[in-house]
């Protein structure tokens, strides 16, 4: 009766919800770039070791700052080196990994801490919700970059204090979502029928808030990774977050920053790059909203 | 009204209370403020100097609370690297980040506002393609990777404007359209989808219904309304982006607050440290406050919550 390969019962039915994602996805252009240009870099940071042509710690004082190969410079260092003979390009290739690592790790530890309250404020409500709401205002009258900036001053930088620092700083945006997000869910008739067979609070939050929750959250997770990976770009153009000799792309701007004048493609490049990462990592997170809620697009 | 403003004033209170505990405690986070003061290279006795001479051996709360007090006076301690007391110092660098910060908020109202009403008038047009592309170009765009391209452009390759200081209103220029263009795209979309909302809605067809011509249509009617929660969103992102023009005043030297805020994270001045983030958070609480009350005024419906 309910043959779905039955052409016939399919023409009635129409397309299932699933196909109607597949659908929304594959028309869905930003989405596909985003994914494309993220799943590449995530490819480049995992096999960097192979991909890049030297050691990105190597110096070599003797090829100092050559040009790339599209301003006159040679095969041997295709973008060039940097002002100690690095290779410009081995640098870029490593500084993807610590900007996922660092976007993926933030992203993380932030959601797990703004989901945490944003649910409990939505589903308990009363003084819970008060009590997160008056964190998340607390949490958002605290500037961001001058308090991630003092931490790191005070605790050295390093690749663990800065992932945790942006961890403990970006839940609020997790926070507010989730929070409304349970609060429209909580209300609905499947909850309370859960709730009237028996079922305990954990199981209820787990099957039957989260599942209806969740494509809000990866949505927030993307966003957030995009988020983590600017501050910490920034972070250490300010010399206050990942040290030297790692390659972190903000890192190498500000390294390239004093030779600007005469070599100005030493900031060009590392800077193109953490643009094009964030602008996927967003294309993503927008395109994820259309395409799992068309019904919020705006 | 009333209730609202007074419920609302004190969550802010409150806020600014909680905010200075932790922006307090925060300095606290090394274990000893004395050690991290003196330096690698001090002695045990140093160390121990210092920390009677600033008072960090006593507990931790009593030297909050004599903190709070001087704050509320405006006496925010004396600079360890200027030698000078901390609230003057602020006080003298503020003009310029508040110059920045109004400059800033003006430049990013003055393009997103006409930006996401053309948008919303013309959904998929060309404007609307541009304005999309100029937002999420903006989100994405590392402000102190813009502020160096500006810099590279127009004040070195074309000469145009000077690359670093505040001595003239052209310092300001480039500094504006980084901060400004940090603030544009969320300002943007909500504008028009504001637009879009309310041009779909009944009062906008009895209106046209009624003969009123377009652009009354459009600016007595329709942005009348949409503006109500652009104006809060003004004002939330004015706070952010004080908070933000530390990146902002570190490329384009500029000395403001931020670059103060920088300077003094880099030297381990530590009350002028604590100061600057109590500062910037007031900022953001009273232009939040702000915006709700305003908020509140312009639309009743509001008050309720």
């Amino acid at each position: 009766m309910t043959d779905m390969t039955d052409p016939l019962m399919q023409d009635v039915q129409g397309p299932s919800p699933r196909d109607l994602l597949k659908r929304r996805v594959k028309g869905h252009l930003g989405l596909l770039t985003g994914v494309g240009i993220v799943g590449l870099l995530v490819l480049v940071a995992i096999f960097a070791p192979l991909l890049a042509p030297h050691d990105p710690y190597a110096q070599s004082l003797m090829t100092r700052m050559e040009p790339p190969v599209f301003l006159g410079g040679d095969w041997e260092h295709p973008l060039g080196t940097d002002h100690l003979g690095r290779d410009y390009l081995s640098r870029l290739i490593y500084g993807a990994r610590v900007s996922l690592l660092i976007g993926a790790v933030a992203a993380l530890i932030s959601g797990v801490i703004g989901t945490a309250m944003g649910v409990a404020a939505g589903y308990f409500g009363g003084k819970v919700d008060a009590v997160v709401t008056f964190l998340i205002n607390v949490r958002l009258a605290m500037p961001v970059v001058l308090v991630a900036l003092a931490v790191v001053a005070i605790l050295g930088g390093s690749l663990t204090v800065v992932i945790g620092v942006l961890g403990l700083l970006l839940w609020d945006r997790f926070a507010v979502v989730m929070r409304a997000s349970t609060l429209q869910v909580a209300r609905r008739d499947y909850v309370a029928a859960a709730r009237s067979i028996g079922a305990s609070t954990p199981r209820i939050l787990l099957t039957e808030i989260m599942p209806n929750i969740v494509n809000n959250l990866i949505v927030i997770v993307t966003l957030e990774m995009a988020h983590a990976i600017l501050l910490e770009a920034a972070l250490s153009f300010l010399g206050l977050g990942v040290q030297p000799p790692t390659p972190s792309w903000g890192l190498m701007v500000s390294e390239g920053k004093n030779m600007m004048l005469f070599e100005p493609w030493l900031v060009l490049i590392p800077g193109i790059v953490l643009f094009l990462l964030v602008l996927a990592i967003n294309l993503m997170g927008d395109g994820l909203r259309d395409v799992t809620a068309p019904e919020n697009r705006s | 009204m009333l209730p609202f403003i007074l419920k609302r004033l004190g969550l802010a209170l409150l806020v600014a209370f909680t905010v200075s505990f932790i922006s307090f405690s925060l300095l606290f986070l090394s274990g000893d403020p004395a050690a991290a003061l003196a330096g690698e290279t001090a002695s045990g006795e140093d160390i121990e100097a210092i920390r009677r001479l600033y008072g960090f051996d006593r507990p931790m709360i009593v030297q909050y609370l004599e903190w709070l007090f001087a704050a509320v006076r405006g006496d925010f301690g004396e600079s360890y690297y200027f030698k000078l007391p901390v609230a003057g110092l602020i006080a003298e660098r503020l003009q310029v980040t508040m110059t920045l910060g109004v400059c800033g908020i003006s430049f990013a109202l003055l393009t997103a506002v006409p930006l996401g009403v053309a948008a919303a008038v013309r959904p998929n047009s060309i404007i609307d393609r541009v304005a999309l592309f100029l937002s999420v170009a903006g989100q994405a765009m590392p402000s102190f990777w813009f502020g160096l391209i500006l810099i590279v452009v127009f004040a070195i390759q074309l000469g145009w404007l000077p690359p670093s200081g505040a001595d003239s209103w052209r310092h300001f220029i480039l500094p504006t359209i980084v901060l400004g263009y940090y603030a544009m795209p969320a300002i943007m979309r909500l504008t028009r989808a504001g637009m879009l909302e309310v041009l779909n809605s009944d009062f906008i067809r009895t209106a046209r219904a009624k003969g009123a011509g377009e652009g009354r249509v459009m600016f007595k009617h329709a942005l009348r309304n949409a503006i109500i929660p652009v104006v809060s969103l003004a004002a939330v992102q004015m706070g952010f982006m004080l908070g933000g023009s530390i990146v902002v005043e570190s490329v384009f030297a500029l000395h403001g607050a931020g670059y103060l805020a920088w300077e003094s994270i880099a030297r381990n001045d530590l009350p002028t440290v604590q100061a600057l983030i109590l500062v910037f958070s007031m900022f953001y609480i009273v232009f939040t406050f702000l915006a709700d009350v305003l908020n509140a005024w312009l639309d009743p419906r509001m008050r309720s919550s």
